[in-house]
């Protein structure tokens, strides 16, 4: 209890004043966007709703800025310590002044002080032109911010919640973080707004389909999880971090163990003949605590499936093909969304499924001139260099270097698990035989006698690549029956929680991105 | 008016509906075949079949119209 004193009660009169935020016409303006003022965000982010704040008198002698229009604090989530930046949007727009960029910059040294994840909650209209002396260039200006925040990747996990704008170089504060929240029809990323690319270079354009929260999380890739609220954004952080250790030095957090969802057995759920679609998500549920997925990029880039689940309680990072989308088929998206998704897990130690059906990596012009050999190796080199368990598990085909990316054998995941419908090869029986024969096959004239031979051929070559053969060869390590698979994953990942690696004495390879 | 268009590059296996046909959300309404693959092509809304613009076996690149539909 504070004891009464004139000086107290001037002290209370100003924190409230701070409190309160900015000129009640812009709390109306939220409440018509649908929006949360910060102080609410933070009371239902905080376990308890309890924060202990930061340089809440910032700017104080400004009169109209209070907190500088950011609100710095540290709490916990779920029982974790956390630091979080939150834009206030009631305060010039959620703009950035010198006291707001000072701390930003200060709550992130704390959160590397102390060792732990760091939320950013962005609505934020970007720099305040006026003052850019004061905080755009000088060394601990707002360039500063993004160099902490990649000083800090992959040391304490960085979570975007992007509630509003996150404008011009205020965009890079969603891009260097681990994973992007976004909230449908008020988040938006762009580095020039509509307006400014109509003035600049003639394009008329809406603020969603140039940045909007959908577009990002479906075309662009700089989205992660789209939601409907603010609310939902802020229970998903939650579930999201709860995947997480504090930091990589530590181990992510063992949950309770809960069965797989009740379904069809993967035997039904997979189909033997190689070129038929199924539903990989229905594969996944099978295989994983019931409930416990969290997708990332569930919009883009579909034909590859990137998640967070738990299986017997172990966080685990999953990494399956979708046969169902463009048959599986690795493009140029899906390499990228992948290589980002198994940094990620690979840097705070969550251990990686792999889940192969795939016919290989896209062929034709379009896909050469976008670079998909470049992003590919993105994908092979962000795989290959994951020292954390890998299991890879063959589901049906597993063709060229599909197989690669997907942890194949030569990638030394910690055991390579052929399902009795795995498919190794360079390429389908269909194009291989067609590889090797095809003058041959043009030069018997009688179309009976052509099909006999092909037919022929193909028999040989599903001879050759033949699953037990593989096994024979000590190709794969193991042959699973699909419904012993959980069992068998949970297993394997508790007995390879010893795993070390040594690493060639270097600085870092040199990415191909 | 909505049209939908081809994810990818490849060829037409199977046209599943007709002119004429109501579609829901996520029915397939027709199969390419590309990578050797068969890729079902689903329905993105609610809507009536008024137009097909590939048969069985024409080549179609990524992003050309699959079909039309009255919404």
């Amino acid at each position: 209890m504070v004891e009464k004193t004139t000086y107290n009660e001037k002290l209370e009169e100003k924190c409230k004043e701070i409190f309160a935020g900015g000129h009640s016409k812009y709390h109306e303006r939220l409440k018509e966007q649908n929006k949360l003022f910060v102080r609410d965000r933070l009371a239902l982010l905080f376990d308890d709703g309890q924060y202990t704040e930061d340089g809440k008198f910032a700017n104080y002698e400004a009169g109209d800025l209070p907190a500088d229009g950011v609100v710095t604090a540290m709490g916990k989530v779920n029982g974790q310590a956390v630091c979080v930046m939150a834009n206030d949007s009631t305060v010039k727009a959620g703009s950035w002044g010198a006291r707001t960029v000072e701390k930003i910059i200060r709550i992130q040294e704390t959160a590397e002080k102390h060792r732990v994840p760091l939320l950013y909650l962005v609505d934020s209209a970007g720099a305040r032109i006026t003052d850019q002396l004061d905080m755009f260039p000088n060394r601990r200006g707002a360039g500063r911010i993004f160099h902490n925040q990649v000083r800090l990747s992959g040391f304490i996990p960085q979570i975007c919640l992007l509630f509003g704008p996150s404008a011009a170089g205020g965009a890079y504060i969603p891009a260097f973080c681990d994973v992007v929240i976004m909230v449908e029809g008020n988040a938006s990323m762009y580095l020039g707004s509509p307006r400014m690319a109509e003035k600049v270079i003639g394009e008329k354009v809406s603020l969603e389909e140039m940045g909007g929260a959908r577009m990002h999380c479906s075309v662009s890739g700089c989205g992660d999880v789209l939601v409907e609220n603010e609310r939902e954004a802020i229970e998903e952080a939650k579930r999201y971090l709860d995947f997480f250790p504090a930091n990589f030095t530590e181990q992510p957090p063992l949950k309770e163990a809960i069965s797989a969802k009740v379904g069809r057995t993967l035997e039904a759920i997979i189909p033997e003949n190689q070129n038929a679609p199924f539903d990989m998500y229905e594969a996944i549920d099978a295989l994983i605590d019931e409930g416990s997925f969290f997708e990332v990029k569930k919009l883009f880039a579909s034909e590859i499936v990137t998640g967070l689940a738990r299986i017997e309680g172990r966080s685990v990072g999953i990494i399956a093909n979708q046969p169902k989308v463009k048959g599986g088929v690795l493009f140029v998206d899906s390499a990228d969304k992948a290589a980002k998704f198994i940094n990620l897990c690979d840097a705070f130690s969550i251990p990686l499924l792999f889940l192969a059906d795939v016919p290989g990596f896209m062929i034709g012009t379009s896909v050469e001139r976008a670079g998909i050999i470049r992003h590919g190796a993105k994908l092979i080199m962000a795989m290959s260099s994951a020292t954390v368990p890998k299991i890879s598990v063959i589901v049906r085909k597993a063709y060229g270097a599909g197989l690669y990316a997907m942890a194949g054998p030569a990638f030394e995941p910690d055991v390579c698990i052929a399902l009795p419908t795995a498919q190794i090869a360079v390429m389908g029986p269909e194009a291989a035989v067609n590889a090797v024969y095809s003058n041959r096959i043009e030069a018997i004239a009688d179309p009976k006698e052509k099909l006999i031979f092909v037919q022929e051929k193909h028999k040989e070559y599903k001879e050759e690549i033949d699953i037990y053969k593989m096994a024979s060869e000590l190709i794969v390590d193991e042959v699973v029956a699909p419904s012993d698979l959980r069992e068998v994953l949970a297993n394997r990942f508790t007995l390879y929680e010893t795993k070390l690696l040594s690493q060639p004495p270097r600085k870092h390879p040199v990415y191909p991105v | 008016m909505t049209k939908l268009t081809s994810t990818m590059a490849g060829t037409v296996f199977g046209v599943e509906v007709a002119v004429g046909d109501e579609v829901t959300v996520g029915q397939v309404v027709m199969i390419l075949e590309s990578m050797k693959m068969e890729i079902p092509i689903e329905a993105e809304t609610v809507g009536t079949v008024s137009e097909i613009h590939a048969q069985v076996g024409d080549f179609v690149n990524e992003n050309d119209v699959l079909i039309t539909f009255d919404v």
